[in-house]
């Protein structure tokens, strides 16, 4: 089909034209008497974060329903992870969730240790729960300025981006990169974190909460917002636990399920912090949740600064089968160079076996499936993403609502198109 | 040169009508809001606070190709989305210029394979591209700058 698709040309592709028989069972036999208007939304849609197409059936202003067009964004991600040895497949991870690079690192990560029986040593975990309290606020940073800028707040952008600069600073601090940083690996994280690396998260977290009260100042009892969020978009907990929702958008329903409290990994148990619920699953509900999420990250973040300065040791697994030397070692120990040379050129051999394992990413679980073959490259690599599964749940939030209702639905379940299509 | 070189200086500022249209052209460029990938995100962190694109007469971003000069593609191109790119620079009126955001845009990236465009020249000419997974803001207003070189160097000869 594919090929198919390829020899037509450009032109012959836009001429098509599809007929309202195509829709049939998708759409109320209304919309083929004209009765109600079929209206495309997207692929190229300022509200819709990304390439996400709508077509959405409307009854006036009212949305009858609505069907999600995805596969704009569709890379063949878990198709080429099938074709690269374990260690080398993580940077293509960075690029599906592009909003919180470390939790999609650290989801494959997981799974990849599940499936090798890697241990990561206490330090190693420390900076792993840093990067991915890190990554939550800087994701929610850019929702909370996309969502506010759909809705018409136009400043709150700019005032998230600035403090975004300074998470992403601190990941270029840590690899070298700002976003697509592949720094959280199997069996630990890349190097240690630098000397500057302390005192700077220090100030973060010094400055950070007098900022995250001036976005509340800005919006939380903002009439205008109040106005476009509460009571927009709800969602009952049985319809969220049906669809399969997860993250702050089943959290805003009032469902208590944080993996960092149900399925805890890298050392979650041991951090206290709370999970915010909302009552009423509306827009404004999930908002809530997000900028609480803020306030419980920086309480995680503290206790692990503290944690940090205490725990030494290694930051990565000692397991020479699955873990590179460090640089220093390779002049003075032959096995050294031996280990380093066959893992970047052949990696490791993973158990012919098939393990799923899944973290609490900003937008909810993110899930990775791997089958092993017993030989250096998977059989199968699948994600299960959180973004998937809210867009699934849009027509359900949706209808029954306005128009302009549904941007502000897109942006409260906080979707990445990456994540969906990958 | 010419007449204030030989009556000094009457706070008169001569000039052509092609320097006149191309400073004029660099110094208002409308992008158009549009992002696909990682790319747009660090796109959108140029014109926050920090980056500040407004500096170079670009913080205003049209929704609609109509109203758009500039078109970066900020991201990867699936063969999916090709065709929607292509309409939306056909729709932008002339004169129009492309910016290729981010190795994925420029030559596919780290994708070889089925479901990639391997660089959006395939679809549409790209006056400057960018190098970097994502590059990084300074990158793409040294892209930027370098379009306004290219814009400046525009003869009128060109532009019919």
């Amino acid at each position: 089909m594919a090929v198919a698709a390829q020899a037509q040309s450009i032109e012959e592709q836009r001429k098509w034209e599809g007929s309202l028989d195509q829709l049939r069972g998708l759409v109320s036999e209304r919309a083929m008497t004209g009765e109600t208007m079929l209206l495309n939304m997207g692929p190229h849609h300022p509200s819709t974060h990304g390439v996400l197409r709508l077509l959405l059936e409307l009854d006036g202003e009212e949305i009858v329903t609505c069907l999600p067009d995805i596969g704009f964004l569709h890379t063949g991600i878990e198709k080429s992870l099938e074709d690269k040895s374990y260690e080398k497949a993580l940077p293509l991870t960075d690029r599906m969730d592009y909003l919180s690079p470390m939790s999609n690192n650290m989801a494959y990560s997981c799974a990849v240790e599940k499936l090798l029986d890697l241990d990561v040593p206490e330090r190693g975990q420390i900076i792993r729960v840093i990067c991915l309290e890190l990554a939550r606020c800087a994701s929610h940073l850019v929702w909370l300025g996309t969502h506010a800028i759909d809705m018409g707040a136009m400043s709150v952008l700019l005032y998230a981006f600035r403090e975004r600069e300074r998470v992403l600073g601190m990941f270029e601090m840590l690899s070298g990169q700002r976003m697509m940083s592949s720094y959280i690996r199997p069996g630990g994280v890349w190097r240690d974190v630098p000397v500057e690396f302390l005192p700077t998260i220090k100030q973060f977290l010094h400055d950070f909460p007098a900022k995250v009260d001036d976005y509340e100042a800005l919006l939380t009892q903002n009439p205008i917002w109040k106005d476009r969020a509460q009571g927009v978009g709800v969602v009952e907990p049985d319809v969220a636990l049906a669809h399969g929702m997860t993250g702050p958008a089943l959290r805003g329903s009032g469902v208590n399920w944080d993996l960092r409290k149900a399925q805890p990994y890298s050392g979650y148990e041991t951090y206290d912090f709370n999970v915010p619920l909302g009552e009423h699953g509306d827009v404004y509900d999930r908002y809530l949740i997000r900028i609480q999420e803020f306030r419980e990250s920086m309480k995680i973040l503290n206790q692990a600064v503290a944690r940090l300065e205490t725990v030494k040791g290694p930051y990565r697994s000692e397991n020479r089968k699955y873990v590179p030397p460090l640089r220093s070692e390779l002049g003075q120990s032959m096995e050294a160079v031996i280990h380093h040379f066959k893992l970047w050129t052949y990696g490791y051999d993973a158990p012919d076996d098939e393990i799923y394992s899944a973290i609490e990413s900003p937008r909810g679980e993110i899930g990775c499936y791997i089958h092993g073959t017993g030989a250096n490259k998977p059989r199968r690599v699948h994600f299960k993403t959180p973004s998937f599964i809210h867009i699934s749940a849009l027509p359900v939030m949706s209808s029954g609502y306005l128009l302009a209702d549904m941007v502000a639905i897109i942006g409260s379940v906080d979707i990445v198109l990456g994540d969906c299509d990958r | 040169m010419g007449v204030s070189s030989k009556l000094g200086n009457l706070g008169v500022v001569t000039t052509t009508v092609e320097q006149a249209v191309n400073w004029a052209r660099t110094g208002a460029m409308w992008p158009l809001l549009f992002g696909l990938a990682c790319c747009a995100i660090e796109y959108m962190s140029s014109q926050a606070s920090s980056y500040d694109l407004s500096r170079f007469g670009m913080e205003l971003n049209r929704a609609t190709p109509r109203q758009a000069d500039l078109l970066i593609v900020s991201g990867r191109l699936t063969r999916k989305m090709a065709p929607v790119v292509r309409q939306l620079y056909d729709q932008m009126a002339e004169p129009k210029w492309v910016i290729s955001m981010g190795d994925c845009a420029s030559c596919g990236g780290v994708y070889n394979n089925y479901a990639i465009v391997q660089g959006v020249d395939e679809i549409i000419p790209v006056d400057v591209y960018i190098a970097g997974c994502p590059p990084r803001p300074e990158q793409l207003l040294h892209g930027i700058l370098t379009l306004h070189e290219k814009v400046k160097s525009e003869r009128v000869t060109d532009w019919a």
